[in-house]
């Protein structure tokens, strides 16, 4: 094994030359991909065009597969009621069968959004890169990974060669001082920080978050952080692995034990960021000054502190405010307008970016002893079968169940209403999703509100946003 | 319609039409019902299906005068949001060969490269002319050259920047990159021994 030789730099510098192939001619680099992700959704056109070309898998043991964007959330026996559910679905069984590939599928204990089941099974690691189908794959940053979604035709190249021609990015560093408030989380964080530089501010950016209040987060907090970078334009975003990243890695199922460990440990540590490393940009926020987050239009990049109002024209750049008129006709919100207190019609708890088990006690800390308000739809999507079997070991399915929420089965579900979990007409949401885009909850007029598991559950039993700090909870998580 | 890309592309020729709006993300281009699929075949009467059934006929997608057109021309962060590559395959299933705009989301960027389709850019006050002079005259025939980074329409011309290693991947037929990464299968062989997870640490 190589310790040596690495260069000074950013992890994101490092983990980059360790899997430079070639560059290639006319000028991007050919990457190596350690860990590619697949699901039913982007996958079946690329195992398509290998067949046509004649190619095979390359490395099979290096891609792993998971259902997920179509799966019901009510009842998952098979066939699936919708048959188009059910063809892609039966299309990635034959597939991964004919090439080898290890699906987790439903009923597997395995079965999850792949950006929660990667890191639950140890997949994701330290210094990989991962790559997968699917824009929130910048999740696996949380452990020092550089990961990065890809289109279908990436997907058909990296199971052909294992690897992608890809363009190095550069890094910015979000620096966050100080420490969340009680009852602030990293999706108010992670909510601000795009508010601050704007859905495209990261483009051809690579975000590594940093300093103490990112330091003091759990794995779970870190990968809601780094899921959302895509929203802020960053196409991935990570941090440093420490001590908590490797106490959340060790033991589990793909990661090594014994004196592999120790080696693993030290490699990792080799490739934190240097002290000296040179980034790009950096960015500094106060965590203390930040408050639980929601969005009020049509990107994840208007966003509002709970105690703020829609701001009017006169408050934006310029260049925001074609798109703020826009959001106040689809919204059907008015500058002036305070976000507490705006009505909902549905609560959803999940995703990939909210549906871990810290999320699901942090909604049910909230929903515990109190009842879903009277006409609002409310319901829990665990974001895995691990995390719903852990959930449930706890009780927090009763808890949900006896407030009055639905407890679902495990998928993306109503983040981006593949399956028939949708908003209708123009209901609202409030959604611990990731994208408030026009139309993205299934209903073309349809409207979302993003904001973290515990304000959600928090509107579910007021029937409108409120601030979840002031609630009184009955247990702390 | 003309076939799809392949081999290099120097130059799109044809009409032109305008979709207005920063920030336009994927799941607009092609909402997520029509994901559920496994061929990308029917994809091009599918794009921007939701904003089209608002417009009731009203949308450049729908209206007479630009049917055929083959450039579409954008504001900013164009295709933001999801990685789905139905996104530009619904644009070129259409009959979209080349964007022009402001700024591209990367993942887009990328999935047209893979596509053969040139993401070109120019700054904002220069897109909004040559948005207002599609509107104009969208009769007019236009001409992206990449060799000479410009858009022509039959009077008037712009420069345009294509990202330099596109540029030349689209110049030279060397977009589609499968077969160049299959090219260095000893190269990975080798890089793959240099990477202690590969084995799972088990050598020291």
């Amino acid at each position: 094994m190589q310790l040596s030789g690495l260069s000074s730099g950013t992890l994101y510098d490092k983990v980059w030359d360790l899997h430079r192939v070639t560059e290639l001619p006319g000028g991007s680099t050919q990457l190596f991909v350690g860990l590619h992700l697949i699901h039913e959704v982007t996958s079946p056109q690329a195992f398509a065009a290998l067949r046509d070309k004649g190619l095979s898998v390359r490395c099979p043991e290096r891609t792993v597969a998971t259902v997920d964007h179509i799966v019901p959330t009510t009842s998952q026996s098979r066939p699936f009621a919708d048959p188009l559910a059910e063809e892609m679905l039966s299309t990635l069984e034959c597939n991964c069968a004919d090439h080898g590939i290890t699906l987790h599928g439903i009923g597997s204990g395995r079965q999850g959004i792949v950006h929660v089941i990667a890191p639950e099974l140890g997949l994701t690691q330290p210094g990989m890169t991962v790559a997968c189908g699917d824009s929130h794959t910048s999740t696996h940053g949380a452990f020092g990974a550089i990961a990065f979604g890809i289109g279908t035709s990436q997907v058909r190249d990296v199971l052909a060669s294992q690897s992608l021609a890809m363009s190095k990015l550069k890094v910015r560093r979000i620096k966050v001082n100080g420490r969340l408030a009680d009852g602030v989380s990293a999706k108010d964080l992670i909510l601000h920080v795009i508010r601050t530089l704007g859905v495209k501010g990261g483009v051809g950016f690579a975000y590594e978050f940093a300093g103490p209040a990112v330091e003091a987060l759990s794995m779970e907090e870190r990968m809601t952080l780094c899921n959302m970078a895509i929203e802020g334009g960053a196409r991935c975003g990570y941090v440093n692995p420490d001590q908590v990243t490797f106490d959340y890695l060790n033991g589990r199922a793909g990661v090594p034990s014994g004196a592999a460990w120790d080696r693993a440990v030290t490699w990792w540590r080799s490739l934190v960021s240097d002290p000296d490393a040179v980034v790009d940009d950096e960015v500094v926020f106060d965590a203390a000054s930040i408050a639980p987050t929601v969005t009020w239009g049509i990107t994840p990049g208007q966003g509002l502190g709970i105690d703020e109002c829609v701001p009017g024209l006169e408050q934006l750049e310029p260049g925001e405010r074609p798109i703020a008129e826009e959001a106040y006709r689809y919204m059907d919100l008015q500058p002036g307008t305070a976000i507490a207190g705006v009505p909902v019609d549905v609560c959803f708890i999940g995703s990939c970016t909210n549906g871990r088990l810290s999320d699901l006690r942090a909604a049910a800390a909230v929903a515990l002893g109190r009842h879903v308000a009277v006409g609002i739809k409310a319901f829990v999507v665990p974001g895995s079968e691990q995390v719903a079997k852990a959930a449930e070991a706890e009780g927090l399915d009763r808890v949900f169940l006896d407030a009055g929420f639905e407890w679902r089965e495990p998928g993306c579900s109503m983040c981006l209403a593949m399956n028939s979990d949708r908003l209708e007409g123009r209901q609202i949401s409030a959604s611990s999703s990731n994208r408030n885009f026009k139309g993205r909850q299934g209903s073309a007029s349809g409207r979302t509100l993003l904001m973290s598991p515990a304000m959600v559950a928090a509107a579910a039993v007021h029937g409108q946003v409120i601030d979840v700090r002031t609630l009184s909870l009955q247990v702390t998580v | 319609m003309s076939s799809f890309p392949s081999g290099p592309v120097k130059q799109v020729v044809g009409r032109t039409l305008v979709i207005r709006g920063e920030d336009i993300d994927t799941d607009r281009i092609i909402p997520a019902r029509f994901l559920k699929c496994v061929s990308f075949d029917a994809l091009g009467d599918q794009v921007f299906a939701d904003d089209r059934r608002e417009c009731k006929g009203e949308h450049p997608f729908d209206q007479e005068r630009f049917q055929g057109a083959s450039i579409l021309v954008v504001n900013g962060n164009f295709g933001c949001g999801s990685s789905r590559e139905h996104a530009p395959q619904a644009l070129m299933r259409w009959g979209i060969r080349a964007v022009v705009g402001v700024s591209f989301a990367e993942i887009f960027h990328g999935n047209c490269l893979a596509l053969g389709i040139p993401c070109a850019t120019a700054p904002a006050a220069e897109v909004e002319s040559i948005q207002q002079r599609v509107m104009e005259a969208p009769h007019l025939s236009w001409s992206l050259d990449l060799e000479l980074e410009r858009l022509t329409s039959e009077d008037q011309q712009w420069g345009i920047a294509v990202d330099e290693g596109p540029r030349q991947m689209l110049l030279n037929g060397r977009w589609d990159a499968t077969s160049q990464l299959l090219a260095h299968g000893s190269e990975i062989q080798k890089l793959m021994q240099g990477l202690p997870y590969i084995d799972g640490f088990s050598n020291s």
